[in-house]
């Protein structure tokens, strides 16, 4: 009796151990790769950057202020992406790009840019590069509770004709093989990425509508709901991991 | 009118969805008998274990042959498979691996029941049909080293 007591408790152990193992997507990258992510001056999503940093001064048509003129100089928004997504003073859940168009519409009056658009991708660049290296931090209690565990569900549960959970491939399958990918911990420290495949920077949910479409499941719209509240649950798995953003991927 | 055209287009699409999977009897952690009674064909099978647009096999499974390149590791190596499992364990593996573990990765080829979020384009079909099963069977019964 007593040994299966022991048993279960480290069988326990050995799960919560595995499934703890969240690591950043820069120690998965080939050293050529990550050479480049290191590398302001080869990276090819500093042209969203650059673009982006343009934008954050460029005041709309509709005669309201620039983001500059409310924020002040982009190096302000230092942390910021680190805590997104987050929960707006209206209770909805943003993440950093639903915020900037927010922002767009309510104080802009501009129209919005519309998800995955060259602008709405550099804003977001330029805004996630000033919190390279510091650690994913968002909040996940309070009025985000109940976000991050409709997030969580998602995340645990299979899909698509394929049948698979997030969790098979980015916790039981970290570091195999499947085909010429090698399996990451599945967090999106590193969006909006430049992506080989893509040829161009692309979004989180980008990448996600990839892994919904790889077990055959329905790729929901950019911005939906599900994939927001899923973007907090991959974010509080990556609690304490640097920003990557603009990352480089296969 | 569009909507009843739709409404029966959905019908006429939804109809045969239970037909396209063979019915098939469990027994122990294999389904002796081959689906629709169909024979398989090995070199059929070879074929689909490599397409990857349906089975896509080698995303997960390496096979012993040294063209292949890209394959992947997430399910164990396919070689020496037939010295390990009867074509019967390998039919029910293949059909729907969660009736032996609930919790099995690999997915479930010839199943369409209680699936989640299925994208429209498969809804209501299996991966592979029951043909298909019974070729990559063969093929599978082929690896004895
Ligand atoms: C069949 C396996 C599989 C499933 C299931 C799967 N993914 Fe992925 N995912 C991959 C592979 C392979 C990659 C590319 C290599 C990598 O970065 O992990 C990837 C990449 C990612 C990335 C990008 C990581 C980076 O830094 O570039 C994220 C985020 C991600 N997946 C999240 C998810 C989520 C959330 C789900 C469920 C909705 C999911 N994945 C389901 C295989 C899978
Ligand atoms: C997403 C990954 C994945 C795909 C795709 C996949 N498998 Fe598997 N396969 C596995 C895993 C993992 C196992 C081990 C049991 C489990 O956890 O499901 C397995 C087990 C098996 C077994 C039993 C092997 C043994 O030695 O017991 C056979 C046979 C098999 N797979 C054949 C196939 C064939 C044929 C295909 C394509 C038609 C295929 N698999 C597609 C992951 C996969």
């Amino acid at each position: 009796m007593r040994h299966l007591v022991v048993l279960a408790a480290t069988l326990m152990l050995g799960a919560t151990a595995s499934a703890g193992e969240v690591r950043a997507p820069a120690s998965f990258l080939s050293p050529d790769l990550r050479a480049l992510q290191d590398d302001p001056s080869r990276h090819p999503g500093w042209l969203w950057v650059d673009g982006g940093e343009a934008l954050w001064r460029e005041a709309p048509r509709s005669g309201r202020p620039s983001c500059e003129g409310c924020h002040g100089p982009i190096d302000g928004m230092r942390g910021v992406a680190a805590r997104y997504p987050a929960v707006a003073s209206d209770g909805a859940l943003l993440n950093l790009e639903a915020r900037i168009e927010r922002c767009r519409t309510d104080n802009q009056q501009a129209p919005a840019f519309g998800y995955e658009s060259e602008a709405l991708l550099s804003l977001t660049a330029a805004i996630a590069l000033r919190s390279r290296g510091l650690p994913v931090a968002v909040e996940t209690e309070g009025a985000a509770a109940q976000h991050l565990a409709a997030g969580k569900r998602f995340y645990e549960t299979r899909q698509g004709q394929l049948n698979l959970s997030c969790g098979q491939c980015h916790d039981e399958n970290v570091g195999r093989r499947l085909r010429g990918d090698v399996i990451s911990s599945g967090v999106g420290t590193g969006f909006p990425a430049y992506r080989l495949e893509w040829n161009t920077l692309g979004s989180l949910h980008r990448r996600l509508r990839a892994c919904s479409l790889g077990v055959r499941a329905t790729q929901l719209p950019y911005g939906a709901y599900d994939y927001v509240a899923l973007e907090l649950y991959l974010a509080a798995r990556a609690r304490g991991l640097p920003v990557e953003s603009p990352g480089i991927r296969r | 009118m569009r909507q009843a055209l739709a409404a029966l287009l959905l019908a006429l699409a939804a109809a045969p969805a239970a037909a396209q999977v063979a019915p098939f009897v469990v027994t122990g952690d294999a389904v002796s008998a081959p689906l629709d009674g169909l024979a398989g064909d090995a070199g059929r099978g070879a074929r689909i274990v490599r397409n990857r647009e349906t089975a896509n096999c080698l995303i997960c499974h390496t096979i012993p042959d040294p063209r292949e390149t890209f394959m992947g590791e997430v399910g164990p190596p396919l070689a020496g498979v037939a010295l390990r499992l009867t074509p019967g364990q390998m039919r029910l593996r293949l059909i729907d691996p969660t009736r032996i573990n609930r919790e099995a990765v690999m997915p479930a080829y010839h199943r369409i029941a209680d699936l989640l979020r299925v994208d429209p384009r498969w809804q209501g079909r299996p991966v592979l049909t029951a043909q298909e099963i019974e070729d990559v069977v063969a093929y599978l019964a082929t690896l004895r080293e």
